[in-house]
């Protein structure tokens, strides 16, 4: 038998470890826009920091154990406790730390936070990963997995932190740049999936597109982000001038319409590129089969060709989706808003505090985002052996 | 049923079929024949106009088959092929279903049809009808693509190497319920294929194709006793005519009532070509003969074989 069961648990307990070890759990500095002094685990007073002890070690022990459905149950439950653990903590520290200072003093979360929290959220992931459930229980799950932080955010317990700080100081810019960054991805994808998917299409039954559909839009996606935003500002800007109804509608060199233009041209990619993989999947048998028995060009697509490709489809959608929500960032740049302006305005004043303010949704919704497209194209018949 | 004359058609200049004319009469069971390119399968679609011919006219039921919509013809027409093409993201139930539901029937009708299909070929309906294809083996996908073909009631079938790809039992096991669905329903039925014992065994004519031409068409036993040329006798085998047309008949007339034989007994469903592979293998020159039933008939004697009938 192997002493080692699960070799992804075992680097991340052992990541952690070192996390908790070496690195910072929390820093605290006098003002918001200075480096703080590290305080690692081993430094805080509390003696309640000892029961996180607790779960730590049940998931060393589902190194060992055989790979029961119980133990990754127990995993999953414990790496779960952890990361709640973990937060609390930090938030509760916090509290203590800062009602002993004067009030600018910040508490913000060392880099040992980040990386043992990291670690016992993938330890869960990867647990329920394992346990091989339907798709929509795992995404129960995933969530089920974060309500613990949820709660405590909600709470308050967190307050004292930096971040919960950065936030309360901005709580309506911070609803405005949401909306807006999802507004903006969502304005993105509406065209890029009723251009892309035709566009699709007609490559795929034109061979001799295909080349040059491709050519071109990739061709499009080595351009530089920032450089395509460059690229359109002229024409844009030249355009509303020549037309006062677009600039009226807040057509012009910077801001929206530039964006959405870019996200459009760079998210085309995927979309094409998932339809005609799509539709070249389709098994040619099956299209020969279905004209043979009398069904018309028009039924063989809906009925066919369209659903058989849909997964892939959708996967190439998924993509320019997520490509979407990260590229929106760098539009801020040039005045798009979103929380972009977060992390741009955190970095002009080197408040760390409030980049990560920005950061952090954003990372959220792209794991949103891949999540909720994957569990979409898994509601689906299963396609092949 | 199905008439070619001076039918041609070439690809891009080079020449697919040269001046075929066949005529097949309702309830005929033509086996097309010939070697890799030699047209058979553009002949096969050209009858469905898969494949558009460029001379000469095809008629179907006495009109010529450009009057047709291609997909009433079609419609009028069960198609299988050797990949099979059943539809992954369909069940059993929805694939066989997918003609009839072309046809607009009532429900309650195309799932008693599906029903009677699937006993038809073998595939318990409880069982089989809400499976997806990937749970099926070749063999069950291609009774179920069968199937599928004959779920319209077509007044023809038409079928490319069907059996091509599947394993010899499976293949064996399939050959004989097309011909018993051949014998009980009556249908017209075209079948492409390259294996010779195939088609012996299920034709009631052969055509021969080469080079895109007809070289001969006729029934098994002229094919064998009276090959065309040397081309058709390399084709057959040259070697084994003797063989293959034991294979064509059974014991049962053969068999000399009352007379007996020791040691085990053959089927007089049997053919001649299994009786004289039990001679051999036995080492006796007589059989014991008996019915479906098990019941004694008589005995078979390896003289008769070689002398014939009258």
């Amino acid at each position: 038998m192997r002493l080692v069961g699960n070799r992804v648990l075992l680097t991340l307990v052992a990541a952690g470890a070192l996390a908790a070890w070496a690195l910072p759990f929390l820093t605290r500095a006098p003002n918001r826009l200075v480096t703080g002094v590290g305080i690692r685990l081993a430094q805080l007073a509390d003696p309640w920091a000892g029961v996180l002890l607790l779960p730590a070690v049940l998931l060393a022990c589902g190194i060992v154990l055989p790979q029961s459905r119980r133990t990754l149950v127990i995993v999953a439950i414990a790496a779960t406790l952890l990361l709640g653990g973990l937060v609390w903590l930090a938030g509760a520290q916090a509290a203590s730390l800062a009602a002993a200072a004067p009030p600018a003093a910040r508490i913000s979360l060392g880099g040992g936070f980040w990386l043992l929290a990291l670690c016992a959220w993938l330890a869960a992931v990867d647990a329920i990963e394992r346990l091989r459930v339907s798709p929509a229980a795992r995404t129960l799950a995933g969530i089920a997995v974060l309500m613990p932080v949820v709660a405590l955010a909600a709470a308050g317990e967190l307050a004292a932190l930096s971040l919960a700080r950065e936030y309360a100081g901005r709580r309506d810019v911070f609803a405005t740049a949401l909306v807006q960054h999802v507004a903006i991805v969502a304005a993105a994808l509406l065209p890029t999936v009723s251009i892309g998917v035709p566009l699709g299409i007609a490559a795929f039954r034109r061979a001799r597109w295909r080349g040059p559909v491709f050519a071109v839009l990739n061709a499009i996606e080595t351009v530089p982000s920032l450089a395509l935003f460059g690229l359109l500002l002229t024409p844009l800007a030249l355009l509303a001038s020549a037309l006062p109804g677009l600039r009226e509608a807040g057509v012009g060199g910077i801001g929206v319409a530039p964006t959405v233009l870019a996200l459009t041209l760079y998210s085309l990619l995927p979309v094409v590129r998932g339809t005609v993989a799509g539709l070249t999947q389709v098994p040619q048998s099956a299209v020969e089969a279905a004209t043979g028995m009398g069904m018309s060009a028009g039924r063989i697509f809906r009925k066919i060709e369209w659903p058989l490709a849909f997964p892939v489809l959708l996967a190439g959608v998924r993509i320019a989706a997520v490509q979407a929500v990260g590229l929106t960032v760098v539009a801020a740049l040039i005045g798009a808003g979103g929380l972009g302006a977060l992390v741009f305005q955190g970095l002009a004043s080197s408040a760390l505090d409030l980049v990560l303010l920005g950061v952090a949704p954003v990372i959220a919704l792209s794991v949103a985002v891949d999540a909720g497209f994957r569990l979409l194209a898994r509601r689906r018949v299963p396609v092949s052996a | 049923m199905i008439r070619f004359e001076h039918v041609g058609k070439s690809f891009a200049g080079a020449i697919a079929i040269d001046d075929l004319s066949l005529s097949i009469a309702p309830g005929e069971f033509v086996v097309l024949i010939g070697r890799s390119g030699a047209g058979k399968s553009t002949a096969l679609k050209m009858i469905n106009r898969l494949v558009e011919h460029d001379r000469g006219r095809i008629l179907f039921a006495g009109d010529e088959i450009r009057k047709f919509k291609p997909e009433e013809l079609r419609l009028r027409m069960g198609y299988a092929i050797q990949s099979i093409g059943l539809f992954p993201h369909w069940t059993v139930e929805q694939n066989v279903a997918a003609v009839p539901d072309l046809l607009g029937w009532p429900k309650a009708r195309i799932r008693d049809r599906v029903t009677e299909l699937l006993e038809l070929l073998g595939l318990a309906p409880a069982q089989f009808r809400s499976r997806y294809p990937h749970e099926l083996s070749g063999g069950q996908q291609q009774r179920v693509g069968v199937a599928r073909a004959l779920a319209g009631d077509p007044d023809v079938l038409l079928m490319d190497e069907p059996f091509g790809s599947l394993d010899p039992v499976t293949r064996d096991a399939l050959q004989r319920e097309i011909a018993r669905i051949h014998g009980t329903s009556g249908k017209t039925i075209v079948l492409v294929t390259h294996d010779i014992d195939e088609a012996l065994r299920l034709a009631t004519r052969i055509a021969l194709l080469d080079h895109g031409r007809l070289v001969q068409v006729g029934t098994p036993r002229e094919i064998l006793e009276r090959p065309a040329d040397d081309f058709v006798t390399g084709f057959v085998g040259k070697g084994e005519i003797g063989i293959k047309l034991l294979g064509l008949e059974t014991v049962a007339p053969y068999v000399r009532p009352g007379a007996v034989a020791p040691g085990e007994s053959i089927a007089a469903t049997a053919t001649l070509r299994e009786a004289l592979s039990t001679f051999v293998a036995r080492r006796v020159d007589r059989l014991a003969v008996v019915d479906a039933d098990g019941r004694p008939l008589g005995a078979l004697s390896l003289a008769d074989l070689v002398k014939g009938r009258g």
